[in-house]
């Protein structure tokens, strides 16, 4: 390894991103398998791009950027739970909705100039400027999820496999939506300054979906993914050292590429059953 | 399928019906026993249910003893899933009461195994057989629990009796449909439930794997005198074990005896199409539909043998396909 990359990477931006990566993919590939399970794929994409306006505006009024996009995603996605699981998977809906947040985000970006500075980051990420005070909120979400989830864990996931027989054995299953939609929210709102909000999917779905091939059980499946993701985070900030191309853009390679890999596999195995 | 293998599967049935013939009337005998010394499993007092401003059924005035196999049946879009929905409260009856196990319906749910119709139809998640059926131990517990010993031979037993212990560390979206329902039907009886509710458990099996759980459900009543209620359209694989029959009927649901519901007129009014009942001198019962007294202006669509020889040939014509053939 060279000087000039070595001291690149020892830079504090440098050291607080590869921070915020490793706090990011924890997360991530926690609700990842969820969200995959869950089949909200969708849902969870829409909710970046409805935390836009949020971003937006919140920029045009001064506020950090990550509250109005916090404040958004939680309202998109407590609206969305709020009709039930079912709803998330009304991809026209969600859809149609997501195209007027888009274009409100970009009507508050056009209303002053620093939310307009701010789009490009806010639309594909900004890894690189992470501050120590955003680093605590990352640090934040991880903790309230690594205490919420194992206490729900179990009624999330019987929820999640069968509704329908866990709401006959009393499960809350309108509870748990709400709960589960929330902590994608707020995932996807401390991801969405990694990759930013067009490229989400990369980081919560796509190695959440690669995890499936290699692991055979919820628990191993989320290793996986926050695995798949931290190799994504980390590969990709070392490659925008190391060489001029975009973080987010090599982030997503490496996720994508590990995914196709495990398609790839997927489709081996079978040919051999 | 030719009339030979017609013939080899309808001798089948019978074959079954037969073996299952001697301990269905013991059962009987020792039901009456049993119902008579405690509550019924399910007691409906003048339920009436509606979804929205619809009323799906009105008057539903019966009782049904423990340890009893009762199939539920009508035709679609009649309120057979709707009722058991209601016997777990998944659904508020908007008038009258439903009793279950002894209990105001959902009140006693921890004593129900439920398998619904689209148990796991569309899975994404990697989930195992055995986690599965974990799910019906302690899927309802919040925080962190080691599985015991005695919870993991729960489960291998529940696995076994449902016949799908060998393939109990395959994924579900690994499984046919088949398999699936053997896991949900594991899960519902990990947790030793008292009533068993099926919804349309037949719908994605073969004759095979009909007859299997078939004789997964006797062992089930005739053994541990569980109490169970089946959604079916097909009466004839499950004849052999049947005690009764709750059937809904002009909006109205009603129980009766097995022996009152085999009746030819009853069934006709029930589907709205001619239905005949035979019994054989061995004393088995089947239902068909009976060809000759269908109205005349009905058309039957079937194929003949050579068609049916063609329909299955790989150079067949693909018009070959859509070609239907009326008998009358």
């Amino acid at each position: 390894m060279n000087a000039s990359l070595l001291s690149t990477l020892q830079t504090p931006f440098m050291v607080n991103a590869f921070i915020a990566g490793f706090l990011i993919s924890i997360t991530a590939g926690i609700i990842g398998y969820f969200v995959i399970a869950r089949k909200t794929a969708f849902a969870a994409h829409a909710l970046a791009h409805i935390g836009l306006p949020g971003a937006t505006g919140a920029a045009l009024l001064g506020l950090p950027v990550s509250l109005g996009l916090g404040v958004f995603a939680l309202a998109g996605a407590l609206t969305i739970g709020a009709m039930g699981k079912k709803a998330s998977k009304r991809e026209v809906a969600t859809g149609s909705i997501l195209a007027f947040a888009m274009g409100l985000g970009l009507f508050f970006a056009r209303m002053s100039s620093a939310a307009n500075a701010q789009m490009q980051s806010i639309l594909f990420g900004s890894i690189l400027t992470v501050s120590p005070s955003q680093l605590l909120v990352i640090a934040a979400v991880d903790v309230v999820l690594l205490v919420v989830l194992p206490i729900i864990y179990r009624p999330l996931l019987f929820s999640t496999v069968d509704e329908n027989v866990a709401q006959a054995k009393g499960i809350p299953i309108q509870a748990m939506n709400m709960i589960f939609m929330a902590m994608m929210a707020a995932v996807i709102t401390i991801s969405v300054q990694a990759v930013g909000t067009l490229l989400i999917f990369a980081l919560v779905v796509t190695p959440a979906a690669a995890a499936q091939v290699f692991a055979r059980s919820p628990l191993t499946s989320m290793l996986w993914a926050s695995l798949i993701c931290l190799v994504s985070l980390w590969g990709g900030l070392f490659i925008a050292a190391a060489v001029p191309v975009p973080p987010s853009f090599a982030i997503v390679t490496i996720s994508t590429v590990i995914w196709a890999v495990s398609q790839s596999l997927v489709r081996s195995l079978r040919k051999e059953l | 399928m030719s009339e030979t293998e017609q013939h080899n599967v309808q001798q089948s049935v019978q074959q079954g019906a037969q073996e299952n013939l001697s301990a269905h009337h013991t059962r009987q005998h020792s039901t009456q026993q049993h119902g008579a010394q405690s509550s019924p499993s399910v007691r409906f007092t003048n339920a009436t249910v509606t979804r929205g401003h619809r009323v799906i059924w009105t008057d539903g005035n019966f009782s049904i003893p423990r340890g009893t196999v009762t199939a539920i049946v009508g035709t679609n879009g009649a309120g057979k899933t709707t009722l058991l929905d209601v016997e777990l409260d998944l659904l508020h009856l908007s008038n009258g009461s439903v009793e279950v196990l002894g209990l105001p319906a959902g009140k006693a749910n921890e004593k129900i195994g439920y398998v619904p119709q689209n148990y796991a139809s569309d899975i994404d998640s990697n989930i195992t057989a055995e986690q599965s059926v974990r799910l019906g131990l302690d899927g309802t517990r919040f925080g962190i629990h080691r599985m015991s010993d005695q919870q993991r031979d729960k489960i291998t037993q529940a696995l076994q009796l449902a016949g799908i212990e060998n393939h109990r560390k395959l994924r579900l979206s690994e499984m046919s449909g088949g398999m699936r329902q053997r896991v949900a039907i594991a899960q519902a009886l990990v947790s030793d439930p008292e009533l068993l509710l099926l919804d349309e458990p037949l719908a994605n099996l073969d004759i095979a794997g009909q007859r299997d759980l078939v004789d997964v459900l006797a062992h089930l009543a005739e053994d541990l005198g569980m109490t169970i209620q089946i959604v079916a359209h097909d009466l004839n694989v499950l004849l052999p074990i049947l005690t009764g029959a709750i059937y809904l009927l002009d909006g109205h649901p009603h129980y009766a005896p097995i022996g009152q519901m085999m009746d030819s007129e009853l069934l006709t009014h029930l589907y709205g199409t001619k239905v005949e009942v035979l019994k054989t001198v061995q004393g088995d019962m089947f239902v068909r539909p009976d060809p000759h007294v269908e109205p005349e202006n009905r058309p039957i669509h079937t194929h003949t043998p050579a068609e049916a020889a063609r329909f299955h040939s790989d150079n067949k014509p693909a018009d070959d396909n859509a070609r239907q053939m009326e008998v009358r």
